[in-house]
């Protein structure tokens, strides 16, 4: 059975007569050989995905929570915009992770119509996601999220641009398609960014400490871990070291133009927690918001 | 840089897959004049209707009143020979 097909058959197929503006959307995985490439460990492929499909999937939910509470509409939908950006990754990246390797995905009650990538982002416990600590941080202020989502944007970007040469055709295909949407957040907090700094006295005072308080747990994202190291060895994967160049490269662009110095703080802690699924106090709450429908109807479907 | 109390108004128009011109669907409050297309592209294109905007500051419109319509338009409503309907159209003339 094709893996992917479930992802977009709620929108490729059925009643046309529902969507206003017709029903030409693309699934980004047409005509892609969704076999597992020859050489590749199915494990390590798995957990690769995981890592990005948790980072994606953990930063929608918490830029999900701005809606309704932007500081103006236009923003609002843009952060919302962004994170359903971000939620598709994930919802694409986690089935690429359960086709790569079932073991992974939580087991639920027999004859339950969850597809794998739900059961992944809804009935998986705390400790089994691999997303950076950096990505469950509470929001902030609109400063601090700015400053988070430029930071994670410019990771991102560069990844995403690496990996859409990936040896994982799927991958590749995920990559392309996610390389244009972050672009776009990119460009959106890099300006937002800038805009703060350089606007009134107290825009930049709140972007300056937005700056500091995010730094630290910043390193967390470039930190190189066993997994992302063996993935470029084996040619599907990104090196995480030379990634790191590039994205401090634009960093200080970014923060040349907005007149701000780079941070010297440490980065807080050593080894790479949310990598190996220890998470801070703030995941447990989000997850319980996150999963609590899914997890109170197992046999439901969405 | 002088604070403003609020953000400028924006009129913004987007033209469509299928369209030839421009068209208005709105306006849009933003900080400055690039972040007012990407505040378009977000509040505006978000189901694939769009391939260009166009934003315009909504005080550089210069807009006829309301009160000029009388002079403005009426004089218009009987000069019934401004239509071309006095001519045969051949057959073999297409579009009209």
């Amino acid at each position: 059975m094709d893996d992917h097909e479930s992802v977009y058959d709620g929108l490729l197929g059925g009643d046309a007569s529902q969507w206003a503006f017709g029903t030409d959307f693309e699934d980004p995985l047409a005509g892609v050989d969704t076999t597992l490439p020859v050489g590749v460990d199915a494990d390590l492929l798995a957990a690769y995905c995981l890592m990005l499909g948790d980072d994606a999937l953990i930063y929608a939910h918490r830029l999900s929570e701005w809606t309704s509470n932007a500081p103006d509409l236009e923003d609002d939908i843009a952060l919302a915009n962004i994170a359903l950006d971000l939620l598709g990754q994930a919802r694409l990246l986690l089935a690429r992770a359960a086709a790569a390797d079932s073991s992974v995905v939580p087991a639920l009650p027999a004859g339950s119509p969850v597809p794998p990538e739900d059961a992944l982002a809804f009935f998986r416990d705390e400790h089994a996601f691999r997303n950076v600590g950096f990505v469950e941080a509470l929001n902030g202020d609109f400063a601090v999220t700015v400053v988070r989502l430029f930071l994670f944007s410019t990771h991102r970007l560069a990844l995403l641009q690496r990996l859409s040469t990936s040896s994982d055709p799927v991958l590749s295909a995920i990559a392309a398609k996610g390389v244009k949407e972050v672009a776009y957040h990119r460009d959106y907090a890099g300006r937002w960014l800038v805009t703060l700094a350089l606007g009134t006295e107290e825009s930049r005072r709140r972007l300056v400490a937005g700056l500091r308080s995010v730094w630290p747990t910043y390193a967390e994202l470039l930190r190189p871990t066993e997994v992302e190291s063996r993935a470029a060895e084996q040619g599907f994967g990104v090196d995480p070291v030379l990634l790191s160049e590039e994205v401090d490269e634009v960093v200080d662009t970014v923060l040349a133009a907005a007149e701000v110095d780079r941070p010297e703080l440490a980065p807080a802690g050593t080894a790479a927690m949310g990598r190996v699924g220890r998470h801070t106090e703030d995941m447990g709450r989000l997850l319980a918001e996150m999963q609590v429908v899914a997890r109170a109807h197992p046999r439901g479907k969405w | 840089m002088s604070i403003q109390p609020e953000w400028p108004l924006y009129e913004i128009f987007v033209r469509g897959k299928r369209g030839l011109n421009h068209v208005h669907v709105g306006s849009l409050h933003a900080a400055d004049d690039e972040m007012a297309v990407r505040h378009a592209r977000d509040v505006y294109t978000r189901r694939n209707e769009g391939v260009s905007i166009w934003a315009v500051r909504a005080d550089l419109i210069v807009a006829s009143s309301p009160d000029e319509k009388d002079p403005l338009f009426d004089p218009a409503g009987d000069k019934v020979y401004r239509h071309p309907t006095f001519y045969d159209i051949p057959d073999n003339v297409p579009h009209m």
